[in-house]
């Protein structure tokens, strides 16, 4: 049985999940996800964590303390919706624009500028429950996800696989063979694409010939809807009807949530090569931080004096979390130790070698 | 004769323009390649100057890109294809080994594959993870396939066009740490360098190094150190992995007796160790000490943190060039 949200919005009638318009007010109560106040504070608390950390990661690397870094600005809706779905036994196969949902795991933000600060140990997670590293080749991802979820299924155990991608990612092979297996399989997988419209330079209209991204799952047999990705409504609505339909073993959904990156690519892009600043502040108008902003005010729960208080309390915590992986040592061993179960002996000399060389420059210095 | 003043990567975005303008076979394809250019900028300007049905950007996916690719060159045009970076390569290569390489052969000469993949490659440049590779070593292990290597602008043009004219499939991967490092004056007018020559950069009697791509900087630099020794190195660009110029590196070591090759691969079963068979089955009885490499750890190359321990810094090659003088 598909969940009553997957029929009224089949991706072949060409519909998009809206609850709230830009204004914050709900338009749709029919589809308003049962949520306390409090979780909807919460998402909000979340997406200004997202938002200010994001603002941070940018500057530290404009300062040259950190690497590239791909920024979540204008999308933060979607990871925090999703995120906020997950649960533990959740697992997430991430791409490397969904900051709220590796939170959501229970990735710090000191791993996470670990790894977009060029060190491996980023990857660790120590603290994430059920998360896989991020995913640098495009759409690589999904089929982790595809296979978590087989592995999920046949060990019968609860829980699905949750991933990562954008619009970009649907061109990959990858994405094609994930939905397929998955949908073979009616594996519990729910793929997130958040549709920013652009791949680095890339417009979407380049991308893909087919109406939407939502309808690519008809052709895989599996459920896929559309939504507006800067709604947090209709993207939380929509990931709790997919997590609830592929727990149930109805398999795998396809989520399309349509969103617009305000930021650059990374770090190293300049928007302004490929598109307007008009249309850019046209998206700028529909961000979700201020919707849902507008909605929660208005219904007395939230309070702009409030806000700065918690925005800075948030800039403290990330800067001592930044502080704190500064200065991770990098030792020559780790380059070698953790590539195999046990180091073959080639690359102990290779080790050794390097050693001497060190010992020799420390000599002649 | 007319010269202008460029980077590495404008020698290329040159190279490329001079062929459209030249060969309506000819088209430019790949991700980010059209509107913007190339994220390294090496198509700037290229679809302005051409139009859109020859230069443009492709969705995102390298099979698609290398397979359509081939399907291009069997109906007869030239496609120049960009990969973004080295690390995406690996998604193309079905395509590339057992069609791009292979198709001469299997239809007997029938359909050649007259096409060139562009990448840019190599390490050191605090990229995230996927953006350092080396995979020279892949790409000339698979028969069929040309890999051709500049490492300054004059040679990136002249080897770009001779690739562009190819009647086979050339790998041509571009060594993105020098992409704005050195100028040079380069000749307006189109000319060809040959694929599968060396290149002698500096004659010398004790030791031959052989080196390409950006770690003929690095070598250059160990080289002075080791002229202070009293040192004199030959120093040998490869500029092409495959085919060989066997004949460049036998003649010097007969010469000097001794040999270092410097690579930025992992070691096992890479060029350094074929060069090193190349020199034991040409010069073995001029031999004064085993000929030797410096290649890359057996490792994936490690984040921007700890890369300075994998990527050859002068010093570690003047250390190496030491060893093998002082046997
Ligand atoms: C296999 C592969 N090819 C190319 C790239 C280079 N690249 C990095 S991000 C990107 C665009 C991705 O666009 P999209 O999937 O829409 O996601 P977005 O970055 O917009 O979130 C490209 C081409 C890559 N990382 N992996």
């Amino acid at each position: 049985m598909s969940h009553p949200l997957f029929e009224a919005f089949s991706p072949a009638a060409g519909g998009r999940l809206q609850i709230m318009d830009d204004e914050g007010r709900i338009i749709h109560p029919e589809w308003m996800p049962a949520l306390a106040d409090e979780q909807a504070v919460e998402a909000l608390r979340r997406m200004l964590y997202v938002r200010t950390a994001d603002a941070m990661a940018v500057s530290y690397q404009r300062q040259g303390r950190m690497y590239t870094y791909p920024p979540n600005y204008g999308q933060e809706a979607i990871s925090v919706a999703v995120g906020m779905v997950m649960r533990d036994e959740d697992w997430l196969a991430p791409a490397y624009r969904e900051l709220g949902a590796w939170l959501a795991k229970g990735a710090r933000m000191k791993d996470i500028f670990l790894y977009f600060g060029g060190h491996e140990q980023g990857c660790h997670l120590p603290e994430a429950k059920n998360m896989l590293p991020w995913s640098v080749p495009i759409a690589s991802q999904l089929l982790h996800a595809a296979g978590i979820g087989y592995a999920l299924k046949y060990q019968g155990k609860p829980g699905a696989a949750f991933t990562f991608f954008g619009e970009g990612g649907t061109s990959q092979g990858d994405f094609h063979e994930a939905l397929n297996f998955a949908g073979v399989w009616r594996a519990p997988v729910v793929f997130v694409c958040q549709n920013n419209q652009y791949a680095i330079s890339c417009h979407l209209s380049k991308q893909t010939a087919a109406p939407s991204i939502a309808v690519k799952a008809l052709g895989y047999g599996i459920a896929g809807i559309q939504v507006d990705g800067n709604d947090f409504f209709a993207v939380y609505a929509a990931a709790a009807a997919a997590a609830e339909h592929a727990r149930a073993g109805n398999g795998p959904v396809l989520i399309e949530a349509v969103t617009y990156r305000l930021g650059a690519h990374t770090t190293s892009d300049d928007p302004g090569r490929y598109r307007s600043s008009e249309e850019e502040a046209r998206w700028a108008e529909r961000e979700p931080v201020k919707r849902l902003r507008a909605h929660l005010a208005d219904r007395g729960l939230w309070r702009a004096e409030d806000e700065e208080a918690l925005v800075a309390q948030y800039r403290k915590d990330i800067d001592v979390q930044f502080l704190a992986q500064e200065n991770e040592p990098y030792p020559l061993e780790d380059v070698f130790v953790h590539h195999y179960a046990e180091m073959p002996d080639d690359l102990k000399h290779q080790l050794v070698a390097y050693q001497k060389f060190e010992n020799w420059k420390e000599s002649h210095r | 004769m007319s010269t202008q003043v460029m980077t590495l990567v404008q020698a290329v975005n040159h190279a490329l323009d001079l062929k459209l303008a030249e060969d309506p076979a000819i088209v430019v394809y790949g991700e980010d390649v059209g509107l913007e250019g190339g994220v390294f900028r090496a198509t700037e300007g290229l679809q302005a100057r051409h139009g859109e049905a020859r230069v443009f950007d492709s969705p995102l996916a390298e099979s698609g890109i290398m397979g359509t690719a081939v399907g291009m060159a069997a109906a007869g045009l030239r496609p120049v294809v960009e990969i973004q970076f080295c690390g995406f390569l690996y998604p193309a290569f079905n395509q590339l080994v057992c069609h791009v390489a292979r198709m001469r052969n299997r239809t007997r000469g029938k359909y050649p594959m007259r096409l060139v993949v562009r990448f840019p490659y190599g390490g050191n440049i605090r990229a995230l993870e996927q953006h350092s590779e080396s995979p020279e070593a892949l790409l000339a292990h698979t028969p069929g396939l040309k890999v051709v290597i500049p490492s300054t602008p004059y040679d990136a043009k002249g080897l770009l066009i001779a690739a562009i004219e190819s009647d086979d499939p050339v790998i041509f991967m571009e060594p993105k740490r020098i992409y704005r490092a050195v100028k040079q004056e380069v000749p307006l007018q189109k000319y060809t360098l040959p694929i599968g020559k060396a290149k002698v950069l500096a004659e010398g009697t004790d030791i031959t190094v052989v080196t390409y791509g950006a770690n003929v900087r690095e070598t250059q630099k160990a080289l002075a150190l080791a002229k202070q020794d009293g040192i004199s190195a030959e120093l040998i660009d490869l500029r092409t992995i495959y085919p060989v110029d066997r004949a460049t590196i036998a003649a010097s070591v007969r010469k000097t007796g001794r040999f270092l090759a410097v690579t930025e691969g992992p070691a096992t079963c890479g060029v350094a160790a074929e060069l090193v068979t190349i020199v034991n089955e040409e010069a073995f009885l001029n031999l004064a000490a085993p000929p030797a490499r410096l290649a890359g750890f057996d490792t994936a190359p490690p984040y921007a943190r700890g890369e300075h321990f994998y990527f050859h810094s002068p010093e570690r090659i003047y250390y190496e060039l030491k060893k093998v003088v002082d046997y």
